[in-house]
């Protein structure tokens, strides 16, 4: 049972009819803005969020900066709140989403033995909104106002307060919210309609899955986030009284409606990398996916429940107790699948033939590094708790334990596990590994102490802080200057990658499973023109 | 197309040079917008020029598509990516019309009551502290009266008569779908432009009750959250019929120009289910606005 079996031709001549005879990309600057191959785009967003990622560090050394020694030395406190706000909405917006859909267009529909995505002037589309977006976000930082600073939650009435800055912002997110809608559309469609015949949803490699069900969530809650800041809008410039406890309103329910956006997409942000280290580790491994099933399960779950815990960033904004209770509750059972998926790994490692290349370490790294912050995630659901840690640098550390060594390590094992099939050349490993042990050490002197300063009582968003605070900051910020510099090397292991290298085979790693490794290295510009037969006996993941 | 001559092969188009006019036309619509709303120079000019930009990629970008389905370009595969976009679309309507719904269901339950002095465990000290003495009653203007005194519209009347006129342009709508899948064309022209014509109608009705809210009953956008959550509720319902009935007139004039066939006729359908869906927005918005 290898997946080598399963054969691909290229195009037959119906695609003459179309008028498209050449099948490289066409030549020139224009190739990349009029591109409808899924592998450009697919390009094109991933080199987008590499610049974000730059961008968004910048600012987060500003920040650590700053709170390098107490007192105010560098930046003036809106300056600092700005940079606070802007980071996360660039890492977040910026950088993990787009970088997801990158992997999601270059790999989807190699995976499921389609020839692009469905609808690929669509998908064009949702990359170039991308960059005109973002020139309005960041164009606020230079106004006269500056940008936004109160936070990216956006809660009013701090928020109704920004300067000129803030039409901007909403409609920056409404053209970023298009985009992100038109691109889940796309990859539902993809999923659904192109996959190779005969490919059941059971066969799907869970990749695939994760974004499946990462796309119903971006579907169902950007939309309830582009009401919730058209509500802002309106109450700012037209008068309405959503958010004015005055006029009948209530800046809490502005809480309630953002966080029933944010809390899906805060598994938004993570249900990709699941997806990812659960193609990493059993390749190397070498054992198929312990409990396909239940993962398959455990993701849907999580995605279910994202949609009713949402209260559990308000505890200390108050609700009724009954409130408190389910939200808590409710919480804490996301634990549950998270622990099927933490368990599951762990068992495909079990009796293993493991090595540890570059994906494999940082995937492993994922593991550990996540459960770190899904724990202090659990404390976190614990209202009373809670209450003490809320606004604290406890939470920087939870949720940046998840999103750091989280989502962003996924990233990197992903852009290692693949860039070989992209580009024809092995990835120099030495280098790799270097990048790998670097970051993992800074990686935590810059968020562990985090914990500490929080449990001790350490304000988030707040550019001063109190001396006994002063020797943990100082390492945090040693922390983050030396990873956000150890970052330089992952660009330099790309770029040499590219310009060339070792040559790739085309199944790249030994216990590589899928059809995305039954292509040349590097994939051909159009891959499955014709779809490969799947059999029930196929391996497909 | 007919089957017969159904190409085998999935559509990838080349070259797609429209979404990058979208997104420039776009990016200057937002830009310009923000800036008109901050009263800066040049932000008029350039939201109707991106307006202006972005309608012209529509024309191109649909045009092109059209052209495409008309000679043959797609199999069914294609057409059923179509399918799934324009349904996903729709439910990503249904969530940003949710949002508002949850404003006035949290509102109404919630907050309201709240600010009337119910509650318990902090909730009702709001009323304590600021606002002593209100009495929560919906419609409600808060604590304050933003806008000074209003009448609330009533069901009865315009409401009413808007209610029946979508529900029987959604019935001709249906008749109109019959009649293209019989392959009559004549009547399939007939029924959508009386769909059009409810839609407008529709629309017209709308303006005047707005009218009549804003000189007779008082009642504004500033009218505290029952005017913020009837106009914004209202206001995007009847942007989105507008918008309906401009797909379903386009949709007319091709069909007057023979286009679509008894098994191709999918962008009446998309049409079609976007109309429905209105529909179904404004029953909601009957029942939980107008009636309770």
């Amino acid at each position: 049972m290898s997946s080598n079996d399963v054969t691909h031709h290229a195009a037959d001549d119906h695609d003459h009819d179309h008028g498209h005879d050449e099948h490289g990309p066409a030549p020139g600057l224009m190739r990349w803005v009029t591109t409808t191959n899924h592998k450009d785009i697919g390009t094109l967003y991933l080199w987008f969020s590499l610049v974000m990622f730059f961008i968004g560090g910048a600012m987060a050394l500003v920040i650590r900066a700053e709170l390098f020694q107490p007192g105010i030395q560098i930046v003036d406190p809106m300056f600092f709140n700005s940079m606070t706000t802007m980071h996360a909405i660039v890492m977040i917006f910026g950088v993990v989403m787009p970088a997801f859909v990158g992997l999601a267009n270059w790999m989807i529909p190699m995976m499921i033995g389609a020839p692009d995505m469905a609808l690929p002037r669509l998908n064009n589309w949702s990359f170039w909104i991308m960059p005109f977006a973002f020139t309005i976000m960041l164009s606020t930082l230079f106004m006269d106002s500056g940008g936004p600073a109160g936070g990216w939650t956006l809660y009013p009435p701090l928020v109704l307060q920004m300067g000129d800055s803030f039409a901007y912002v909403i409609f920056a997110i409404h053209f970023l919210g298009i985009s992100s809608v038109m691109g889940s559309i796309n990859i539902v469609a993809t999923i659904f309609n192109m996959r190779a015949p005969g490919m059941t949803f059971m066969q799907m490699p869970m990749f695939v899955w994760t974004w499946l069900i990462t796309a119903y969530l971006l579907i169902a809650t950007i939309p309830v986030f582009a009401g919730a800041v058209t509500m802002l809008l309106t109450d700012r410039f037209f008068g309405t009284s959503f958010f004015n406890a005055a006029g009948g309103g209530d800046p809490v329910m502005f809480q309630h409606i953002f966080w029933f956006f944010g809390h899906p997409e805060v598994y938004i942000l993570i249900l990709p990398a699941f997806g990812i280290v659960s193609s990493i580790i059993p390749t190397f491994a070498r054992k198929p996916l312990f409990g396909y099933d239940s993962m398959v399960y455990a993701t849907a779950s999580i995605a279910f429940l994202s949609f009713i815990v949402w209260a559990h960033h308000m505890f200390t904004t108050g609700m009724p107790l009954a409130g408190s209770l389910f939200f808590m509750f409710s919480t804490m059972m996301i634990s549950v699948p998270t622990g099927v998926k933490v368990f599951n790994w762990v068992a495909t490692m079990w009796r293993g033939s493991m090595t540890f290349e570059t994906p494999m370490l940082f995937a492993i790294g994922f593991v550990i590094m996540f459960t770190v912050g899904g724990l202090s995630g659990l404390m976190l659901a614990i209202t009373p708790a809670d209450i003490q840690y809320h606004d604290t640098y406890f939470v920087v550390a939870h949720f940046h334990y998840v999103l750091v060594p989280g989502a962003i390590y996924s990233l990197m094992a992903a852009t290692y596990y693949w860039l070989p099939k992209w580009t024809g050349n092995m990835y120099d490993e030495t280098l790799g590994k270097w990048h790998f042990w670097i970051s993992t050490v800074f990686v935590n002197v810059l968020f562990f102490p985090m914990h500490f300063v929080g449990l001790a009582g350490m304000p988030r968003r707040i550019p001063d802080y109190s001396l006994q605070f002063a020797d943990w900051n100082m390492i945090a910020t040693i922390g983050a200057f030396g990873f956000g510099f150890s970052q330089l090397m992952f660009v330099y292991i790309i770029v040499k990658c590219v310009r060339g290298g070792e040559k790739a085979t085309a199944n790249v790693w030994e216990g590589a499973r899928g059809l995305e490794w039954t292509v040349a290295s590097p994939a051909p510009y159009h891959t499955f023109e014709t779809a490969p037969a799947i059999e029930s006996s196929t391996v497909t993941r | 197309m007919s089957s017969t001559t159904a190409p085998s092969a999935y559509y990838i188009p080349h070259a797609a040079r429209w979404p990058i006019v979208g997104s420039v036309g776009l990016f200057i619509f937002f830009y310009g917008f923000a800036t008109w709303l901050n009263g800066a120079a040049f932000g008029k000019e350039m939201f109707f020029l991106g307006t202006a930009i972005v309608v012209f990629m529509m024309f191109g970008w649909f045009g092109q598509v059209a052209r495409e389905s008309e000679s043959g370009t797609y199999n069914g595969q294609v057409d059923s990516s179509f399918r799934m976009c324009m349904m996903w679309f729709i439910f990503s309507e249904v969530m940003f019309f949710a949002a508002f719904f949850g404003a006035l269901f949290y509102a109404r339950s919630f907050s309201g009551p709240w600010l009337g002095g119910d509650g318990a465990g902090g909730a009702e000290m709001t009323n304590a502290i600021l606002y002593q003495g209100h009495d929560y009653v919906w419609p409600s203007d808060g604590p304050a009266h933003i806008g000074g005194g209003f009448q609330q519209m009533g069901w009865f009347g315009l409401p009413l008569i808007n209610t029946l006129l979508l529900l029987t342009s959604g019935l001709t709508c249906t008749f109109a779908h019959h009649a293209i899948r019989e392959g009559k064309r004549k009547p399939f022209i007939l029924w959508l432009g009386a769909t059009v014509g409810l839609g407008f109608i529709f629309v017209c009705l709308q303006a005047y009750e707005y009218y009549h809210a804003y000189s007779a009953l008082n009642l504004k956008m500033t009218s505290g959250i029952y005017g913020s959550t009837f106009f914004m509720l209202t206001g995007f319902h009847g942007f989105h019929v507008t918008m309906g009935a401009i797909i379903l007139l386009v949709v007319m004039i091709r069909a007057m120009f023979s286009h679509f066939s008894a098994d191709n006729h999918f962008a009446f359908e998309a049409a079609a289910w976007y109309w429905h869906f209105v529909d179904v927005v404004w029953l909601g918005l009957f029942i939980f606005v107008y009636l309770l």
